[in-house]
C-alpha cells in the first residue's frame, strides 16, 4: 500500500506539472554565451545606442561594466555615455516615470534585472516577435508580449514583420490567435544580422542582470575543490576515532 | 547532575586560566556536562545529523543577516534598491546575500529532516514531550522569521506574498480587519509594514537562539535517543570511559563533534552546489517576480509563498469558504501546526522507534510525508479544480496521520524491542 501511495505521488507529479505550464507562445533559445566578451561589447554599444534613451540600467555603473566587459576608459566615455555622466556613475537616463505613463500608457521598465524575473530567452524572442497591427496605437503589437505598449525601436533594422493567424483568414470571429510571423519588408540588417543583434543585447542584459555570474561560478569550484580535501581529512579522522567504539 | 565540585572530585582541579575561570563559572562541568562526559547512544547513525547541521545554519543565517544588515535599507523607496547595492556594490555582497537566502531554504530542509527523524524514532515520547514541544516552538518562530524576512528585499513577491497572509487575519470573525490593520500598521502593506517586520526579523533570530539553548538543555536532562528507541541510561552501566556512564554510550566529544564535522563538510558541499551554480533553485530559492520592485497596483498573475510554506498555504486554498469567510481555511492552516504540540500524547504505542511499531504505523508515516511534499507542490501552483480537489484529498491524509494516531498504534502488533542498542 505505501509503495502503490509513492508510486501514485510520484506518476501525478509530472502529469500536474504539464498541466500547470505551458501557457504563452514558445520561447526561442538565445543561446547566449556571458564569456563571450566581443558580444557583450556589441551588447552594450547596442543597448546604449538603441535601449538607454528610454530604459535604464539603474543598478549598474559605467565603470564597473567597462572593467568587466574590457572597454578601455577613453572608448567608454567616447561611445557609450552619453550625456554628462561620470565612469563612475549608475547607468540612469533622463526620462522620469510620467514621461512613460503619458506616452505609451504605462512607465517605462529598468532593465537592469530584466532576464531575471524574464529568462534570457524571453528577452531574445520578444525583440523578434513584433509585427504590424494598425489597430495599435504605434502600429506594432508583439506576439511575445500582447499589446505591449513598446513601440518597435529597431523596426529598421528587423523591416516589417506580418503576422500569420491560426485557422485560415477572413472571418473575424473570437480572438485570432498569431501562430508565426514573415518578414513582409526587409530591413538594413538581414534576418542573421538582426538575430545577431538582439543575441548580443539579451547576452548583455543577461551579464547586467547577475554582473559576478562567471565570478560566481569560478569561486564554487574552488570552495567545493576544498570541501573535497576536508572532506577525506574529517573522513579519516572520524574513522580513526570511531575504531574502539564497537 | 554534577556540580564543580563532583567535577573536581573526578579529576584533580585545572589549574592556570581554566583553573581561574573554573572557580568563578562552571566551566569545566558545562564542558564535561555537555560534550566530554555527555553520553550519546553509540548507534545514532546518519540521521542524527541534521540538528547539529541545523544549528550551524541558525548561525550562518544570524552572521550573514547582520553583515546584510549594514547595507539594507528598511523603507519602501530604498529596501529594493539596497539590496541590488549590496548585490553589486559590497564586497562580496553577492556572496553573503545569497547564503542568506540558500541559508533560509536549507534551514527548513534540516529542521524538516530533524523532525521526520523525531517521527521516526519516537523521539516525542515520554520522558521528551518538553524537548519536542521545545522544538515545535522553535519552527513556529522560524516561520515567523521567514515571513518577515521575506518582505524585506520589496520585490512583487515580497509584497503581495505578506498581503495575502496578513489578510488571513483579517478573515477572524469580528475583529479580523482591526487584527490585521494592527499587524501592518496600516491599512495597506507599506513603508511601516516594511520597518516593523524589519525589526522582528532582527529580533527573531535571537529568540530561537535562546529556545534552542533550551532544546538542548532539556535535551541533555532526557539523554539522546536512538534509531532503536532504547534508553540507554536503563540499561547496563560501565564503560572504558566511566565506570558510571550507560554501556551503549560514548561521549559526545570527542566522537559525535568528529562526525558532525564530517556531516557539514558533505551539507557545506551540497549548499555550495546550490549557492554558486543555482541559487534561484529554479524559482524556489529565490522567485522570479521578486525580481521587479514592489508595486502595490500590480498583481502578480500567480502568487504563492516560499516553498517551505506551501503545504500549509495549500490546505488553506483547499478549505472552501463557509458563509463567505475564509475563516475555516485559516483554522485548518494552524491547526496542521499547532497538532504538532500534541503528538506526544497521541501516539499510545508501547514502543517508540519505526524499528518496533506495526505496519500500520509505517504506512501512517509513510502516507504523511507524501502528503506534506504533495502540498507543498500543489501550494505552489495555480489553483484549479483538480488541484483543489487534490490538495482537499492530501489535507485529510495529514490530519489522519494524527487524528487517527491514538487508534492506529494501540491496534497494531509491534515487535519485541531488544535490550541492548542494534547498530
Amino acid at each position: 500500500m505505501k509503495k502503490f501511495l509513492i508510486a501514485g505521488a510520484l506518476i501525478l507529479l509530472p502529469f500536474t506539472a504539464g498541466a500547470a505550464g505551458g501557457h504563452g507562445p514558445a520561447l526561442e533559445p538565445a543561446n547566449i554565451d556571458l564569456k563571450d566578451k566581443a558580444s557583450l561589447q556589441r551588447g552594450a554599444k547596442y543597448f546604449t545606442h538603441y535601449c538607454m534613451g528610454c530604459h535604464s540600467l539603474q543598478y549598474m555603473r559605467y565603470n564597473r561594466m567597462a572593467a568587466d566587459l574590457g572597454i578601455p576608459e577613453d572608448e567608454l566615455q567616447e561611445n557609450l555615455i552619453f550625456g554628462d555622466a561620470k565612469p563612475g556613475d549608475l547607468m540612469t537616463n533622463a526620462l522620469r516615470e510620467e514621461d512613460g505613463e503619458q506616452w505609451f500608457g504605462t512607465a517605462i521598465p529598468d532593465l537592469s534585472l530584466v532576464t531575471r524575473w524574464r529568462e534570457p530567452d524571453w528577452v531574445y524572442s520578444y525583440l523578434k516577435s513584433y509585427y504590424v497591427d494598425d489597430s495599435r496605437p504605434y502600429g506594432v503589437n508583439n506576439s511575445i508580449f500582447p499589446d505591449v505598449g513598446m513601440p518597435h525601436a529597431l523596426i529598421n533594422l528587423q523591416g516589417i514583420q506580418k503576422p500569420i493567424y491560426a485557422g485560415g483568414h477572413g472571418h473575424e470571429t473570437g480572438p485570432q490567435h498569431v501562430v508565426g510571423l514573415e518578414l513582409v519588408e526587409p530591413g538594413e540588417l538581414t534576418v542573421e544580422e538582426y538575430d545577431n543583434m538582439v543575441r548580443d543585447i539579451t547576452n548583455f542584459l543577461t551579464y547586467v542582470g547577475e554582473p559576478y555570474q562567471l565570478e560566481r561560478r569560478s569561486l564554487g569550484l574552488y570552495v567545493l575543490l576544498f570541501l573535497g580535501l576536508m572532506f577525506i581529512l574529517a573522513y579519516y579522522l572520524k574513522k580513526e576515532f570511531w575504531k574502539d567504539v564497537h | 547532575m554534577s556540580s564543580d565540585t563532583t567535577a573536581s572530585a573526578a579529576a584533580p582541579a585545572p589549574g592556570g586560566l581554566v583553573g581561574w575561570l573554573d572557580k568563578r563559572f562552571p566551566v569545566m562541568s558545562v564542558w564535561n556536562d555537555h560534550l566530554a562526559q555527555y553520553y550519546a547512544p553509540k548507534n545514532m547513525g546518519f540521521w542524527s545529523f541534521f540538528g547539529s547541521l541545523a544549528l550551524v545554519v541558525l548561525v550562518l543565517q544570524i552572521v550573514t543577516g547582520l553583515w546584510l544588515a549594514m547595507s539594507y535599507k528598511p523603507s519602501a523607496a530604498e529596501a529594493f534598491a539596497s539590496v541590488e547595492y549590496i548585490m553589486r556594490d559590497v564586497n562580496w555582497g553577492w556572496l553573503i546575500r545569497y547564503m542568506h537566502s540558500t541559508g533560509a531554504s536549507f534551514f527548513f530542509i534540516l529542521v524538516y529532516l530533524h523532525m521526520f527523524r523525531g517521527l521516526m524514532w519516537g523521539s516525542y515520547k515520554n520522558p521528551r514531550e518538553l524537548l519536542w514541544i521545545i522544538g515545535v516552538i522553535i519552527y513556529l518562530a522560524m516561520m515567523a522569521t521567514a515571513f518577515f524576512g521575506y518582505l524585506l528585499p520589496w520585490g512583487q513577491m515580497s509584497y503581495w506574498g505578506a498581503q495575502v497572509i496578513v489578510n488571513l487575519f483579517a478573515a477572524v470573525p469580528g475583529v479580523g480587519e482591526g487584527l490585521s490593520t494592527w499587524v501592518r500598521g496600516d491599512y495597506v502593506i507599506s513603508d511601516t509594514t516594511l520597518n516593523r517586520f524589519f525589526a522582528f526579523h532582527f529580533l527573531l533570530p535571537f529568540v530561537i537562539a535562546a529556545l534552542v539553548f533550551l532544546h538542548i538543555v532539556a535535551l541533555h536532562t532526557v539523554g539522546s535517543t536512538n534509531p532503536d528507541g532504547i534508553e540507554i541510561k536503563k540499561g547496563p552501566k560501565g564503560n572504558k570511559w566511566s565506570a558510571t556512564a550507560p554501556a551503549d554510550g560514548i561521549p559526545f566529544h570527542p566522537y559525535y563533534t568528529v562526525k558532525d564535522v564530517m556531516g557539514l563538510v558533505v551539507f557545506a558541499a551540497i549548499f555550495s552546489l546550490v549557492m554558486f551554480y543555482a541559487p534561484e533553485m529554479g524559482g524556489l530559492f529565490l522567485e522570479a517576480p521578486n525580481f521587479q520592485p514592489a508595486d502595490p497596483l500590480k498583481t502578480p498573475e500567480h502568487i504563492a509563498p516560499v516553498w517551505y510554506f506551501t503545504p500549509y498555504y495549500a490546505m488553506l486554498r483547499a478549505v472552501p469558504p463557509i458563509a463567505g469567510s475564509q475563516f475555516p481555511g485559516v483554522v485548518v492552516m494552524f491547526g496542521a501546526i499547532l497538532i504538532m504540540f500534541l503528538l506526544p500524547w497521541l501516539d499510545r504505542s508501547p514502543v517508540r522507534s519505526m524499528r518496533y511499531k506495526g505496519n500500520l504505523s509505517r504506512f501512517f508515516l509513510a502516507s504523511f510525508v507524501v502528503s506534506f511534499v504533495v502540498l507543498a507542490y500543489l501550494g505552489l501552483q495555480p489553483a484549479s479544480d483538480l488541484y483543489t480537489l487534490l490538495s482537499q484529498i492530501f489535507t485529510v491524509v495529514y490530519f489522519a496521520f494524527f487524528l487517527l494516531m491514538p487508534i492506529y498504534t494501540k491496534l497494531e502488533k509491534t515487535k519485541p524491542v531488544p535490550e541492548r542498542v542494534t547498530a
